[in-house]
């Protein structure tokens, strides 16, 4: 079992995650898989935040949202093609979510996660507000059209989005495993774990909490863009808490501060409704929740628990 | 001037229910240093309970009086056997539990009870209300037993040793476990009164808003904000919180940014303050020694 | 056969779809000799699980169908997905629906916001998308979306009578406008804008709107009273219409208060408001409201009454939603009747834009579903009531919706 936690894994993983899809899932299939690879975009940026850097937010479903809006406006009114919306939604979520950190700095445990829930709260208020509806669409939303493969590629739609959508993953997760590997890794941690010794070390707390914020804000925005243009559509009230709670929920599944857990949590949040609904038509929302309470019974670690159990390892992160 | 009155009055009166709600977080977080996201899914399920027992028969106050100890039980009993195994376990794990239990207890209860909206008795008569029409006659009653609950859980926490050892339980386990309290059992008791608590709570509001699966869904923000606002630690400084958050969203609403952004602004009035003072209004800040 | 030949279908007309023009007209999909496949997406979780109800309703209604003996030979295959109201997860299980299940066509997917994300797919694949469950007005747009049309009148259309009304009976009057802050409250407004047109500014003094979130409508309420309005119209949902009601009471305000057709149930609204309190409260209404006694030996009623008690005994005979499920099925039915043994996706969508004079059992009197290659709005009228402190009484004439 010492196979998962290789280095070579992750190519081994990411090969084959081009590979089986394209060759044996429809495009109904391939649609769901790219919504996984958006949602663990969004679960590792939440896992960034919480997980490695010990702030909980309740609202990343917010910067979600604006990743989402940002190219939803910019393909609908300015006519930007879809790739294109990526960077400016990353750097202006990045700023939103520096931001939000700032006040997050004399916020701790509770009141942040009050702090991020009350936003979860108003962000469909505030997309649905008047003064920005030319942009937003209101209450209606906007709609999008699909992008074709480039290049003449023989690929269908859906294929292309899931290898694009894919891409960007890879490129995001690698980021990620970088950093959370190397010392801005461990200041992350050393603050989540002992922040005054962290502080004593000489680590600047202050300069990395808002910029793990910036950063959790990014990968999460990325997802949103990601999102809106496998979805085509963008509405202020597809974005509330639900939503915040479903990173939430995706994250601690995965299991907190591990990378490879936030593709096992994308795939809970994404399949296990399905099957809720498939048992029960009465109560589904009651098998979510009795089937995620059994989940934290048995794995309280999260899945990504289970592997270092398998394979023998000690937890480092 | 008159409706700047009448603004405020409506604003306590919705206080009030923040105010309730937000007794059963200080206690919960009190007893066990968590916030229990579920906690106004349970109230909820607790006032159903109150309302099957109304509707077979039974006079408002024994239904009162028999639902406070079915709710300190189920609360007790999910201690039991849901927290307690997990108490080990990272803090993020509880937090999947509360939010799986706040999805059982919402769905649970649309499925037996229907999700049909139904109007929940008052014990303190319907007549004409007071103050001009802007407070009913439950409001000023309700207000009145949130009062109580206050008094009592303050006096528990100030004058009982059980109080005490929950207290010490919650702060610092390990610590009150070599003096000899039993913590897995204040862990119990804590969450019993936290939803004993929450059921009084939740009777008290279902008569304003009506009582249906998603009754609390909007009241535990503004309970959670009132909780800190007034310092989590401090059941008085929640009950104030709860009616400055109610007054703050009345008069923002009206005066401020119009009725658009009246919850943002309520919020974002919340979190500026607490930036300011972190520890609520009433709370006391601890310092932390290495 | 019939299986390879449906797929080959569904290859072509995906083909089609996306590159080359439609080379002929009949595409059949989920139909056997036996079977009609069709697809349904409600939200049985999540915030609106309120509706599930209706879910439950088509299931059993479409049991009956079968125990009786289906139609055309053929048994009726509902199958119903839960998408938690969140319209990401409406177009997962659309496609689902569509690619995997291959299902003939899609009936009363519910929810605006939802309906919006699937429209544009499912008329590029030209599936039928069938008399949907939400008020928007949107849906009656054959000439850009020729394979989706609604069903129940539009909350736009039903403003703009609220508006004509006040503008004949009431001139001059000052009106205050309570809305749920989404796609339902805000049609109002749209609809008023419609009906008062350039006199909106002179008659409407002052909107408010409320969030399904917020606690309670108080604060709102407090500052309606003080624009010294003399009309005020709550486009709410049931709880805060509800308070709404006690609201206005307890100040001791008596305006001429308008109510949405979606909150003016009896039993969800009134009667926990407080039935006296309600006097002289305005609405509209379609169809009939199974917690009004007016209803209770209604023969209409009674055979709904029938269904329930043989097909859903545990069900809230309460809810609306049981009602409104039994009737939007009976469209379908009569749709598919009217279909032959040709359940082709051309022919279906055919039969279901004529529809002539269609008399279903829980609509009021005198009001019924029509359609046309043009009309794509199946109910259009309405009819004004009045709470007298017992029940809704009807007034005035079947008005007729301009469908915007």
């Amino acid at each position: 079992m010492q196979f998962f936690t290789s280095r070579a894994f992750p190519w081994l993983f990411l090969a084959a995650a081009v590979v089986l899809p394209l060759l044996f899932a429809s495009d109904y299939r391939l649609f769901q898989l790219t919504m996984v690879v958006v949602y663990s975009i969004a679960v590792l940026g939440l896992n960034l935040l919480t997980g490695y850097n010990g702030q909980v937010s309740l609202g990343n479903g917010a910067f979600y949202a604006i990743g989402a809006y940002t190219t939803a406006i910019l393909m609908d009114k300015l006519g930007l093609p879809y790739w294109a919306t990526l960077p400016f939604s990353a750097v202006i979520c990045a700023g939103v979510g520096f931001l939000i950190g700032l006040p997050a700095l004399r916020l701790g445990g509770m009141y942040l996660a009050l702090t991020t829930f009350a936003l979860a709260v108003a962000t469909p208020q505030l997309l649905k507000y008047k003064a920005f509806e030319n942009y937003t669409g209101g209450v209606q939303g906007v709609v999008l059209d699909k992008p074709d493969a480039p290049f003449g590629l023989p690929l269908s739609q859906d294929q292309w989005l899931y290898l694009f959508c894919l891409a960007v993953g890879a490129l995001l997760f690698a980021l990620a495993m970088n950093l959370v590997r190397g010392r801005i890794g461990r200041a992350m941690r050393a603050i989540r774990d002992q922040p005054l010794a962290a502080e004593a070390m000489g680590i600047d707390i202050a300069m990395f909490k808002t910029r793990t914020f910036a950063l959790s804000a990014m990968f999460t925005g990325v997802a949103g863009s990601l999102g809106a243009i496998t979805i085509q559509f963008v509405a202020p009230d597809a974005f509330g808490v639900p939503l915040s709670l479903t990173f939430f929920v995706g994250m601690v599944v995965g299991g907190g501060a591990s990378i490879g857990g936030a593709v096992m949590g994308a795939l809970f949040i994404q399949f296990i409704p399905n099957i809720a609904d498939e048992i029960s038509k009465a109560a589904p929302g009651a098998v979510y929740g009795l089937l995620l309470i059994a989940f934290m019974f048995l794995l309280p670690g999260g899945l990504a628990s289970l592997i270092r159990i398998l394979s023998g390892k000690k937890r480092t992160a | 001037m008159d409706g700047f009155i009448h603004q405020i009055i409506s604003g306590i009166a919705s206080g009030g229910i923040y105010a309730s709600v937000a007794l059963a977080l200080v206690m919960i977080y009190q007893a066990t240093h968590h916030v229990n996201f579920a906690q106004g899914e349970m109230a909820m399920f607790s006032t159903y309970i109150a309302l099957t027992l109304i509707q077979a028969g039974l006079p408002y106050w024994a239904a009162f009086c028999i639902t406070v100890p079915v709710s300190f039980v189920i609360g007790a009993l999910i201690q039991r056997v849901v927290m307690e195994p997990l108490s080990k376990a990272p803090v993020l794990a509880s937090v999947g539990v509360f939010i799986g239990l706040l999805l059982t207890f919402n769905s649970v209860a649309g499925w037996i009870f229907t999700y049909t909206l139904k109007p929940f008795p008052t014990p303190f008569g319907e007549g004409k209300p007071l103050f001009g029409g802007f407070v009913s006659r439950h409001e000023l009653g309700s207000t009145a037993i949130t009062l109580v609950v206050l008094l009592s859980i303050w006096a528990f926490f100030r004058f009982t040793k059980l109080g005490l050892a929950m207290r010490a339980a919650a702060f610092n386990p390990v610590s009150s476990r070599l003096v000899g309290v039993p913590v897995a059992r204040m862990l119990a008791l804590g969450w019993g009164l936290a939803a004993g608590i929450g059921a009084i709570a939740g009777m008290m509001v279902a008569p304003v808003i009506f009582l249906d699966p998603n009754m609390m869904a909007g009241v535990l923000l503004y309970a959670f904000a009132g909780a800190l606002l007034g310092g989590i630690t401090n059941p008085l400084g929640a009950v104030i919180g709860g009616f400055i958050v109610g007054i703050i969203e009345n008069l923002g609403g009206a005066y401020v940014v119009g009725t658009e952004l009246k919850l943002t602004t309520a919020l974002f009035i919340i979190v500026v303050v607490l930036t300011v003072k972190p520890a609520g209004l009433f709370g006391k800040t601890l310092v932390s020694r290495v | 056969m019939m299986k390879r030949r449906s797929l080959l279908a569904t290859a072509g007309a995906a083909l089609a779809a996306s590159r080359i023009p439609a080379a002929h007209a009949a595409t059949l999909v989920g139909v056997t000799d036996t079977e009609i496949k069709i697809g349904h997406t409600i939200p049985y979780s999540g915030p609106a699980s309120a509706y599930g109800v209706i879910g439950q309703g088509h299931t059993a209604f479409f049991k009956r169908v079968n125990d009786k003996g289906g139609i055309a030979g053929r048994k009726i295959n509902l199958i119903s997905l839960d998408d938690g109201y969140a319209p990401p997860k409406t177009v997962e299980q659309v496609r689902r629906l569509v690619e995997q299940d291959q299902v003939a066509f899609l009936f009363n997917t519910l929810g605006t916001p939802n309906n919006t994300a699937i429209q544009k797919y499912v008329n590029s694949k030209k599936v039928p998308h069938l008399f949907l469950s939400t008020g928007a007005d949107k849906w009656g747009d054959p000439e850009h979306f020729p394979w989706t049309i609604g069903w129940q009148p539009s909350y736009r259309t039903e403003a703009q009578i609220y508006a004509k009304y006040i503008m004949k009976n009431r001139p001059g009057a000052k009106v205050a406008v309570l809305y749920q802050n989404d796609d339902f409250g805000k049609d109002y407004i749209t609809g008023f804008k419609d009906g008062f047109g350039k006199d909106y500014a002179k008659y409407v003094v002052k909107e408010f709107s409320f969030e399904v979130t917020d606690a309670t409508i108080d604060s709102q309420a407090v500052s309606m009273q003080a624009t010294g309005a003399d009309v005020i119209l709550t486009a709410a949902t049931p709880k805060f219409a509800a308070q709404m009601i006690r609201k206005v009471s307890d100040m001791d305000w008596k305006p001429l208060h308008f109510l949405t057709n979606v909150s003016s149930s009896v039993g969800a609204v009134i009667t926990p408001a407080g039935p006296e309190r309600a006097v002289g409260i305005i609405t509209s209404a379609y169809g009939k409201d199974p917690t009004d006694p007016t209803w209770a030996n209604d023969a209409g009623m009674n055979e709904w009454r029938a269904f329930m008690k043989e097909y859903i005994p545990t069900g809230d005979l309460t809810d609306g939603g049981y009602v409104f499920s039994y009737g939007v099925c009976t469209t379908l039915m009569q749709m598919l009747k009217q279909c032959g043994t040709d359940f082709s996706r051309e022919n279906v969508m055919k039969q279901a834009t004529s529809l002539k004079d269609l008399y279903i059992p829980t609509l009021l009197p005198g009001i019924t579903v029509s359609t046309s290659p043009t009309n794509f709005h199946p109910i259009r009228q309405m009819q004004l009531q009045k709470w007298t402190g017992k029940t809704w009484e009807l007034f005035g004439e079947i008005i007729e919706g301009t469908g915007a």
